[in-house]
């Protein structure tokens, strides 16, 4: 066993994890995070994307030993400080950009590391920032309209 | 599915992780990004029962320009490329394959020694490495050596890699300034997927649009990427006309050795290598015939 300590959402969690416990699973498993997902388990869905150090990455291809001391956001830290949902979330709501929700929490994940670096992203960049996410139920459509209407929104000066 | 259980050993230099890979043999591995590991760990392809962590390795993690090369350490993520415009400066085609590799998630996370030491044959770093002839330099305790890149790719998933040694640098030749242009073509069942075929080409032209130096390389139509200098050489001297290319192009076809599989017949594959040799070395000369 591995004790590691890293920080989660902001706040410094640790916990003991075999060397082969997959980041995911430590989130979900050991800190009842499970907002994130787990879809596939070898990096083809995008389901369980976080923020590694503020950049998107899969985390069921991370070993939970390996992120030591590192910071991870999962979805559950994109939320307003009060719990109420951001503007990226509320237009997922908006334009229908959810149907099962099982994508959802990674889809969030990497639209908001684009909208953080690019604000005003064109239709291309984010069908290219969602590319490696699967949705088996929206047809991708609404995701992107969510995504145009959180950039339209935030530019108006909402969070 | 999970991977199987293994020992986990964090090393702080190099010389710490050619340790360990020298006391444990084939039954350790390195792990650096994890994603091509990973997921093959995950399916249980692989099971090595120690994994040797060298993602943190400062010396792993740099890369400088010299006058001739670009010396990328193997750490370096592949996001770095993307956004450090002096790698693709100094290296155009790096720039142009960048954006053919996987998912922002993968590149963020992914090495380049990590693309190279795994060697899937349709993979994008490695043909870049393959077509400039780049040199790989590898370390292990017995001491360092350089593996150039034409006996770097042994095969499907396989290198010159002994097991007791670690890929450190990559020196990709920089060409320098002039009329230098470089495409990279490929075709993929969706984007981001590993290419059905992949071509990389980058050529220099004189004054007067003759062209003076010329390499291509093709992925995904052998059982490891293949650049082909002997058809390079036929392409100096001509102004890359068609009739030039389209003369390469079909000895090209005729000398790849693809397999079919699930995706792609090895005849769709070889019409690919045909098709797309063409694409790039026409876009290559175009941009070219842009500088001055
Ligand atoms: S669960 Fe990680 S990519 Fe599918
Ligand atoms: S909403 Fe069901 S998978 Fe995307």
């Amino acid at each position: 066993m591995h004790h590691i300590t890293l920080k989660v959402n902001g706040v410094t969690r640790s916990g003991e994890v075999n060397a082969r416990t997959t980041l995911v699973d430590f989130l979900r498993d050991t800190l009842r995070l499970t907002g994130t997902h787990v879809g596939c388990e070898h990096g083809i869905c995008g389901a369980c994307s976080v923020l590694l150090d503020g950049e998107p990455v899969r985390s069921c291809l991370i070993f939970a030993v390996q992120v030591e001391g590192q910071s991870v956001t999962t979805v559950e830290g994109l939320a307003k400080p009060d719990g109420s949902m951001s503007v990226l979330q509320d237009s997922f709501c908006e334009t229908h950009g959810l149907q099962c929700g099982y994508c959802t929490s990674g889809m969030l994940i990497a639209a908001h590391a684009l909208l953080a670096s690019n604000a005003t992203p064109s239709e291309h960049a984010i069908r290219d920032a969602i590319g490696g996410n699967l949705c088996r139920c929206t047809g991708y459509q609404q995701i992107v309209e969510a995504i145009q209407l959180a950039a339209k929104r935030r530019a108006g000066g909402e969070r | 599915m999970k991977a199987a259980a293994f020992d986990y050993s964090r090393a702080a230099s190099v010389e710490e992780a050619c340790a360990l890979l020298a006391r444990h043999g084939p039954d350790a591995r390195l792990i650096a990004g994890g994603q091509s590991l990973v997921p093959m760990m995950a399916m249980r392809l692989v099971r090595p029962a120690v994994l040797v962590d060298i993602q943190r390795i400062a010396s792993l993690n740099e890369w400088r320009v010299e006058k001739d090369f670009l010396c990328i350490s193997a750490c370096v993520r592949q996001n770095v490329i993307e956004r450090e415009a002096a790698l693709s400066e100094a290296v155009p085609l790096l720039g142009k394959a960048i954006r053919w590799i996987g998912h922002v998630q993968t590149r963020n996370r992914g090495t380049v020694g990590g693309s190279l030491a795994h060697a899937d044959p349709s993979a994008e770093l490695p043909l870049v490495v393959a077509t400039l002839g780049a040199q790989c330099i590898v370390r292990s305790f017995r001491g360092e050596r350089t593996i150039g890149s034409e006996s770097f790719f042994t095969g499907p998933m396989s290198t010159a890699l002994q097991a007791d040694e670690c890929l450190v640098e990559i020196r990709l030749p920089i060409w320098g300034a002039g009329r230098i242009g470089t495409s990279f073509e490929e075709v993929a069942i969706r984007h981001g997927d590993f290419a059905l075929v992949a071509v990389a080409a980058q050529v220099a032209l004189n004054a007067h649009g003759v062209c003076e130096r010329a390499a291509l390389g093709v992925g995904g139509a052998a059982p490891a990427p293949v650049a082909f200098p002997d058809l390079s050489r036929h392409l100096v001297g001509t102004q890359l006309d068609d009739a030039a290319m389209q003369a390469i192009a079909d000895t090209l076809a005729k000398r790849v050795a693809p397999m079919s599989d699930l995706h792609a017949s090895a005849a769709y594959r070889r019409h690919l290598a045909h098709t797309l040799t063409l694409r790039t070395l026409r876009a290559a000369r175009d941009e070219a015939l842009t500088r001055s």
